[in-house]
């Protein structure tokens, strides 16, 4: 057991307002991930507030800053940290509802219209191959909609209008595998000045996206298929 | 005269699908839920939509529950489950000698499959143990664990029902014998206020027992904590059940890109203290080699433990194991003189929906209303209209 120090930003609208850190000193074994000292400290402080699902990184809702720097608290080991002291925050560019508590509303406002289907084709097994007669199986999609690209990405903290990684990334999807959906309108969405064109190719999303999405790649696949788009259609 | 109002207690699987089902038989309602919608039990699980087959031999009353509702959600979900079946696999002699009677189990639970041949079960499953000795595929499938009670509650919320996040029933407000609504503490606004009901529906899983004692009355509910362990890499795209009696660690459902071993099984008082026993994430990785050997040496994305809400004996059980997975719908003004107060507990993640027609069915009749169920036919909006309020 290793003792640590955490800090954790409180905000209640006009009740702890401005924010305030509180600190507490908590024992912390190797196992222990920032969701799990979360968790511990609520049952002495019912007020603490913050989102929380499936405890290990598939549902995207614990997305939170650690020391900084956007993870999904519920798989950010704590002691892997290196520090005795560290500091919880909610993500950035997104309106702050309380504590740790941001609103996933102007997120899913600009990513649902994409209409992503939850349901991809299957890759091949890390190990060995079904054989060619099996069916095709199905999985989820890697995006866990939680926000941590938005929260790192430095266009959406100075424009609000930009559609953002995650919706840009799951357009690339829809146009990488259309299950049905309509190729063309989502290309028309992202075909813009605050779509796929706004992006500074910072990579900030790709660096904190916890799934292996990588948005940031897959703006550029965006622009690279529209690019041949057009000049197919100049000869 | 107004709809009648009533409050739901907790925002899992239970209530989410209660909320839908109310709301289409024209009752207003509103759900209180302490912390993030589906952050107690519910987010927590697997994420198996369960064919049945896993209770077959010896909680048939869940499985016919489980096949039964299994068919029902992929109509009014679809696009929702990854559906590549289950397999349940033999591996040694003493899974072999639970043969016939899980075969004879899925007859009579009606659960439709097909024993396939060892060759053909490792040509689809090229990471499943070789010593396999028999194979038979159920319509088992994954589902996300949060996003399937979204499409509840994106539904129900569209429909009128109000769904108020971090709001702490404090006390349950009672006129003598009678429930008639709820005092809660809003943890945004540091409010305390109280919410009027014509009926308050205690559907707080592993927490059930906590709420029904605000009403002086007990439920016979058992939190009964299990370990689960995601490990990195899809090892299989179907889901791999020992075919034996459940047991520990004797399943790996595949989801995105990782694969999840479960699960464990003790009991607690308090599903608020879960404590993580490292010993279970050893057994979780040794018995999950069973089935897939790789995965013994899968880096482990995370370990976690979930409190599921069984119905318990009252003379009291010790690993879990020995209680049934169905689910109970208490009537408290029958079973204690408690009028306005009902309390739905036990059952799982993939009978939710019949959890909750049970239930609405006792409640619209104290009510006094005559509505028949909807929720077998109509279609839930996607998750992410849950998220969408102003849309």
């Amino acid at each position: 057991m290793t003792e640590v120090t955490f800090k954790i930003f409180r905000y209640k609208p006009g009740v702890i307002d401005p924010p305030r850190y509180d600190t507490f000193k908590i024992e912390v074994d190797e196992q222990m991930s920032v969701l799990d000292v979360l968790e511990k400290l609520r049952i002495n402080d019912e007020t603490l507030t913050y989102r929380h699902s499936c405890h290990h990184g598939s549902c995207g809702t614990c997305g939170m800053l650690v020391n900084g720097k956007e993870v999904l608290a519920c798989v950010a080991n704590v002691l892997a940290l290196g520090t005795t002291e560290v500091t919880v925050e909610p993500l950035r560019n997104a309106p702050l509802v309380s504590d740790l508590v941001v609103s996933m509303e102007p997120f899913f406002n600009k990513y649902a219209p994409v209409e992503m289907p939850l349901i991809r084709q299957s890759e091949y097994l890390p190990e060995g191959k079904p054989s060619e007669e099996v069916g095709s199986y199905t999985r989820y999609e890697s995006c866990l909609e939680c926000g941590l690209c938005l929260s790192a990405c430095p266009v959406v903290a100075t424009d609000p209008a930009y559609l953002g990684p995650a919706a840009l990334a799951a357009a690339a999807r829809v146009v990488q595998e259309p299950r049905g959906q309509d190729v063309p309108a989502i290309l028309q969405m992202v075909d813009n000045a605050e779509g796929c064109w706004r992006c500074h190719s910072a990579m900030e999303c790709s660096e904190v996206c916890p799934n292996d999405v990588d948005p940031g790649s897959m703006i550029m696949y965006l622009r690279q298929h529209l690019i041949s788009d057009k000049l197919k259609h100049l000869f | 005269m107004g709809k009648p109002h009533v409050v739901i207690v907790g925002g899992g699987a239970t209530g989410a699908a209660l909320a839908h089902d109310l709301t289409l038989r024209g009752v207003r309602v509103t759900i209180v839920e302490r912390g993030e919608v589906t952050s107690g039990t519910t987010g927590r699980h697997h994420g198996l939509l369960h064919s049945g087959a896993r209770y077959a031999v010896k909680d048939q009353e869940s499985a016919k529950e489980c096949i039964q509702e299994n068919m029902i959600l992929r109509k009014i979900a679809p696009g929702t489950f990854e559906l590549n079946n289950g397999l349940f696999v033999a591996i040694t002699d003493e899974d072999m000698a639970y043969h016939d009677a899980f075969l004879a189990g899925l007859e009579t639970c009606a659960i439709p499959y097909q024993e396939i041949t060892t060759q053909e079960a490792l040509q689809r499953e090229p990471n499943l143990n070789p010593a396999v000795k028999a194979a038979v595929e159920v319509p088992d499938g994954t589902m996300d664990a949060m996003r399937l009670p979204l499409r509840f509650l994106a539904t129900a919320q569209h429909n009128g029902a109000v769904i108020k996040t971090y709001t702490q029933v404090t006390k349950l407000l009672m006129k003598d014998k009678t429930v008639v609504g709820v005092r809660v503490r809003d943890h945004v606004t540091e409010k305390t206020y109280d919410i009027g009901a014509d009926l308050v529906v205690n559907a707080a899983g592993a927490w059930s027992d906590k709420i029904a004692a605000m009403a002086g009355v007990h439920v016979p509910m058992q939190p009964s904590p299990g370990v689960l362990v995601a490990v990195y890499g899809r090892w299989n795209n179907m889901v791999l059940n020992r075919m034996h009696r459940s047991g520990d660690g004797d399943i790996i459902l595949p989801q995105r890109t990782l694969s999840v071993i479960g699960t464990s099984s003790w009991v607690v008082k308090d599903p608020d203290q879960l404590e993580m026993k490292k010993e279970h994430i050893e057994l979780m990785y040794k018995m999950g080699a069973m089935l897939v050997p790789a995965v013994k040496n899968a880096p482990m994305r995370a370990a976690w433990a979930a409190a599921r809400p069984l119905i318990g004996s009252e003379s009291g059980a010790t690993t879990g194991r020995e209680l049934s997975r169905t689910f109970k719908c208490f009537d408290h003004e029958d079973r204690d003189n408690v009028i306005g107060f009902v309390t739905i507990t036990g059952g799982k993640a993939t009978t939710a929906r019949g959890m909750a027609e049970v239930t609405a069915n006792v409640v619209v009749e104290k009510l006094g209303l005559d509505v028949a169920c909807r929720t077998r036919e109509v279609v839930l909006l996607p998750h992410t209209a849950y998220y969408r309020r102003g849309v």
